[in-house]
């Protein structure tokens, strides 16, 4: 998180706040411009608390027109622009800025179209994640990226941080799901990117948009694949009396050709906390449990579920349930989906991180953080997306006992340094937002942020959309005596390559 | 002979000295693909091997001039593929010119294209700058998304030196079948099957027939089966089907005419052109040998939400790929500026303005 480097703010400029509204209120009704204390105060973070900055003013336009007059004016008048969905990103990515317009997308929540024949939806930014699939239900339809976050947070969001779910291993995340999005640029001027075939001429702009995190420019309507839903799904719930073992049957099950449709892992202080929550009958001496879900055709979940409990066995599981029917496969959902109150009931704080390594250092990464776990004294829920790497592990803290949000924070940064050491990456999906600017300088080379830099400049130049976030300036990363020259693969020469 | 990144950095940094363009070029399967370039010949030939294969992870990590055939049974012996079907165009490819290309083969709208699996790149830039962007893991978001930029970028943006690409495990069990039908027909066909829950994985039709792919477990391959109805293509001559649809050997493709790649919404009706077509990827790409404009081709691609390339024929003065929208365009070329300053590399392939 980084604490002390958290922007500075100036002190508010009166005489600029005044002159931003009043050109807002010109095209804008009232009640879309705020400016007032508790009325900005809302918007002050997204879902990581620990950085705020109240904006100097919320525009909260309702249609596209709007908000392309909002950044011609804000181009016009020199302000900085922040977009906004639903504030459930957990990096800070849609921090305000002190000087600068929030630019909330929260009402532009519109379906504008369902083509079933097709297999598309094309929606408003602002339209939520879940929202898209339950509009496509009728047609036997949905949207496959299913964050843990989707009743709340929005598509704009989901596209912007190229946010994956439980789902992704075998459905892909939003870049894979997307087909056209329409933006405009810090200018005002409109760019329709991607196409409603699968590819589209010249370089992947769709790509580069997305999992750009709002510096690029504001997504205004995305056209999203809608896929037809699985005629069937069964979970597989496994028990395993040490987490190698536990790591291990996730490789033996990717390595016998089967792209389960969900493969999640949970520690034992993770069960532990949410059963009496979730009341999932999770086997609570078990160290670690893998839930690996089959959906697809009948008859072919049904040679998967016999596949994978043989595994589990093999593996060494002490015991592999399969569910009978939908209310139990629930069941053994809810636990893990709700890993993140759980965290919450069991400590006044809690911190989640977010980085992905190669499976084959599952074991040795967990370990570490538990040596880690000791060493900061903090406990820490190791919860993650096993089929893909992607760990979150919580940190939990009280940020009311002196010392511990320090203490946190550096935990946090160590199991990102781990991550980047085993060849893996700090951030899989959650984005680098503002929180993890000091880590990008560990993961990437000098020449690497300057072409991030430059590629920003491309499409906004001025730097006026969404500065400072996502990629660190070099200064920075020298400042902080962490600036890479090179370039290299060989970070990781102890992890064995085959 | 080049045969380490810094070997590669230095001769680009020479070429950019001297003011020599470069084109890049591997076993050469897609010379006649995009628009005419010229410079410098730079070999990636002599950058070739398999970097890390670790099944389990699903990822593959390979150099640039490595031949795909050789990546292929690599991954074909532990039961695992490329999704995308790289097209070769002969018989010979590498990774480099498949991922700069960009091109898909017949089971791309089912398993994704050379972008959908492409999770990280070394790259040597303009500047001669070593750069890795992406990585190893299926999920990484750090730094904005700059490897799949280059699928498709016919190299106009940097050397690619090495790629990491996900993997998907065999299909445990294939069959392909052959209906009697008409084109609007087919296109009615296949996107409704879309709609359902079927293992396709590849459809074509050509000549009042469409041919259909189902992968997966053999007992639901064989049920879906029963459902679309049809008659079963023996295996070998199936395979032998797919092969030719992804490499341009089938006889459709024996044409002097243009051929036109159009990539549309896949429910686009009956197009109004003259001359043949084939239809795959469930409607959402169709080539047409025609003699007719560029224009009008464009024209119906841009109606239907999609794009024209003009495959194979003599390029128009605009080029053979669909021309960007004004505001894409200033996009591109700063792009193009950002990693290639001096407009070294292929110039003009992507579109005859070299500076793009
Ligand atoms: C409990 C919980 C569980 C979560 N689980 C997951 C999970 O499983 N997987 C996952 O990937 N994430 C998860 N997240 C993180 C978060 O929900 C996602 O990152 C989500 O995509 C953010 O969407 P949002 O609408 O809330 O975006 P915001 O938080 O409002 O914004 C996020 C970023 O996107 C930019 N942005 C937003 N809208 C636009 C737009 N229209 N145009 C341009 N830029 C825009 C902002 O500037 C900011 O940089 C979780 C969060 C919480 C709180």
């Amino acid at each position: 998180m980084g604490t002390m480097d958290k922007p500075l703010s100036t002190p508010m400029d009166k005489n600029k706040q005044r002159e931003v509204v009043q050109a807002l209120i010109e095209f804008l009704p009232k009640s879309s411009v705020l400016f007032e204390l508790e009325a900005v105060k809302p918007y002050e973070c997204d879902a990581l608390p620990a950085y705020r900055q109240l904006p100097m003013v919320v525009a909260i336009p309702e249609n596209e027109h709007e908000v392309q007059a909002i950044l011609r004016t804000c181009h016009r008048l020199g302000v900085i622009v922040v977009a906004r969905g639903a504030g459930t990103g957990l990096s800070g990515g849609a921090m305000p800025c002190d000087q600068g317009v929030l630019l909330s997308l929260a009402k532009m929540m519109r379906i504008k179209s369902i083509d079933p024949h097709a297999r598309t939806a094309t929606v408003e930014p602002g339209v939520r994640n879940l929202a898209i699939s339950e509009a496509a239900a009728v047609h036997n339809l949905y949207y496959a990226p299913d964050p843990s976050s989707q009743i709340a947070c929005s598509i704009g969001g989901n596209v912007a941080e190229n946010s994956g779910g439980m789902h992704c291993l075998k459905y892909g995340l939003t870049v894979h799901n997307i087909l056209k999005l329409r933006a405009y640029t810090q200018e005002g001027e409109l760019l329709e990117i991607g196409g409603e075939g699968l590819d589209s001429a010249g370089y992947d702009l769709l790509a580069l948009m997305t999992g750009s995190e709002g510096l690029l420019a504001v997504i205004t309507e995305v056209c999203v694949k809608l896929l037809p839903k699985p005629q069937r799904a069964q979970c597989v719930l496994a028990a395993f009396d040490d987490v190698t073992k536990a790591a291990t049957a996730v490789g033996n099950i990717i390595a016998a050709g089967i792209i389960p449709a969900g493969l999640e892992m949970m520690d034992q202080l993770t069960t532990r906390a949410v059963e009496p929550f979730a009341q999932a009958g999770y086997p609570l001496d078990a160290k670690a449990i893998l839930l690996c879900e089959s959906d697809g055709a009948h008859e072919e979940v049904e040679d998967e579920i016999k596949r994978i409990s043989a595994i589990m066995h093999d593996s060494g599981a002490t015991e592999v349930r399969v569910s009978q029917d939908e209310a139990q496969r629930l069941r053994f959902w809810i636990g893990r989906k709700s890993a993140f109150p759980a965290a919450g009931r069991i400590s006044a704080d809690y911190y989640c991180m977010d980085g992905t390594i190669p499976k084959r250092a599952l074991a040795l990464v967990l370990k570490k953080i538990e040596d880690l776990s000791i060493e900061y004294n903090l406990r820490c829920m190791n919860v993650f997306h096993a089929g893909d790497g992607n760990l979150h592990p919580l940190i939990l803290y009280d940020a009311n006992e002196p010392g511990e949000l320090e203490r946190t924070e550096a935990f946090g940064e160590k199991i990102l340094k781990l991550c980047i050491d085993v060849g893996g990456t700090i951030t899989g999906e959650h984005g680098v937002g503002v929180e993890k600017l000091d880590s990008m300088c560990d993961q990437f080379a000098s020449a690497e942020l300057h072409v991030f830099h430059q590629i920003k400049k491309a499409f906004d130049p001025l730097g006026r959309l969404n500065p400072g976030k996502a990629v660190p300036s070099l200064h920075r990363c020298a400042e902080m005596g962490r600036m890479r020259v090179h370039s290299g693969q060989e970070r990781f020469p102890d992890i064995p390559r085959f | 002979m080049l045969t380490t990144v810094s070997d590669f950095s230095q001769f680009i940094q020479q070429a950019k000295a001297v003011g020599h363009s470069l084109c890049i070029r591997g076993l050469g399967s897609k010379d006649f693909y995009g628009n005419p370039s010229q410079g410098q010949d730079l070999s990636t030939l002599s950058y070739r091997g398999i970097i890390d294969y670790e099944p389990t992870e699903l990822v593959i990590t390979a150099r640039a001039g490595t031949p795909m055939r050789e990546i292929e049974s690599a991954l074909k012996e532990k039961n695992q593929m490329l999704g995308f079907e790289a097209p070769y165009f002969s018989d010979q490819a590498t990774l480099g010119g498949v991922i700069a290309a960009g091109l898909s083969g017949p089971r791309r709208p089912y398993a994704g294209a050379v972008r959908d699996l492409l999770l990280g790149i070394r790259m040597i830039d303009g500047h001669g700058s070593d750069l890795n962007f992406g990585g190893r893991v299926i999920k990484n978001v750090a730094g904005f998304d700059l490897s799949r930029l280059m699928a498709g970028s016919m190299g106009t943006l940097g050397l690619v030196l090495e790629a990491s690409l996900k993997t998907v495990p065999l299909p445990a069990f294939e069959l392909s079948l052959r209906q009697i039908c008409s084109l609007k027909e087919a296109i009615e066909r296949t996107n409704h099957w879309a709609g359902q829950a079927l293992p396709l994985s590849a459809s074509a039709w050509v000549a009042n027939q469409l041919h259909i792919r189902l992968s997966g477990a053999e007992s639901a391959v064989h049920s879906a089966a029963l459902k679309l109805g049809g008659e079963t293509i023996p295996f070998i001559q199936a395979q032998q089907l797919w092969t030719s649809l992804r490499d341009h050997t089938h006889s459709f493709f024996n044409d002097s005419r243009p051929l036109w790649r159009l990539s549309l919404r896949s429910t686009a009706g009956e197009l109004n052109i003259e001359g043949e077509q084939l239809i795959e990827w469930g409607g959402a790409q169709r080539w047409v040998k025609t003699h007719q404009s560029a224009s009008h081709l464009r024209q119906l691609a841009s109606a239907h939400g999609g794009h024209a390339t003009l495959f194979k024929g003599k390029a128009p003065p605009d080029g053979v790929f669909h021309p960007l929208s004004p505001a894409l365009e200033k996009i591109h070329r700063q792009l193009k500026k950002t990693f290639d300053p001096a407009f070294l590399f292929n110039p003009g392939r992507l579109y005859p303005d070299s500076n793009l």
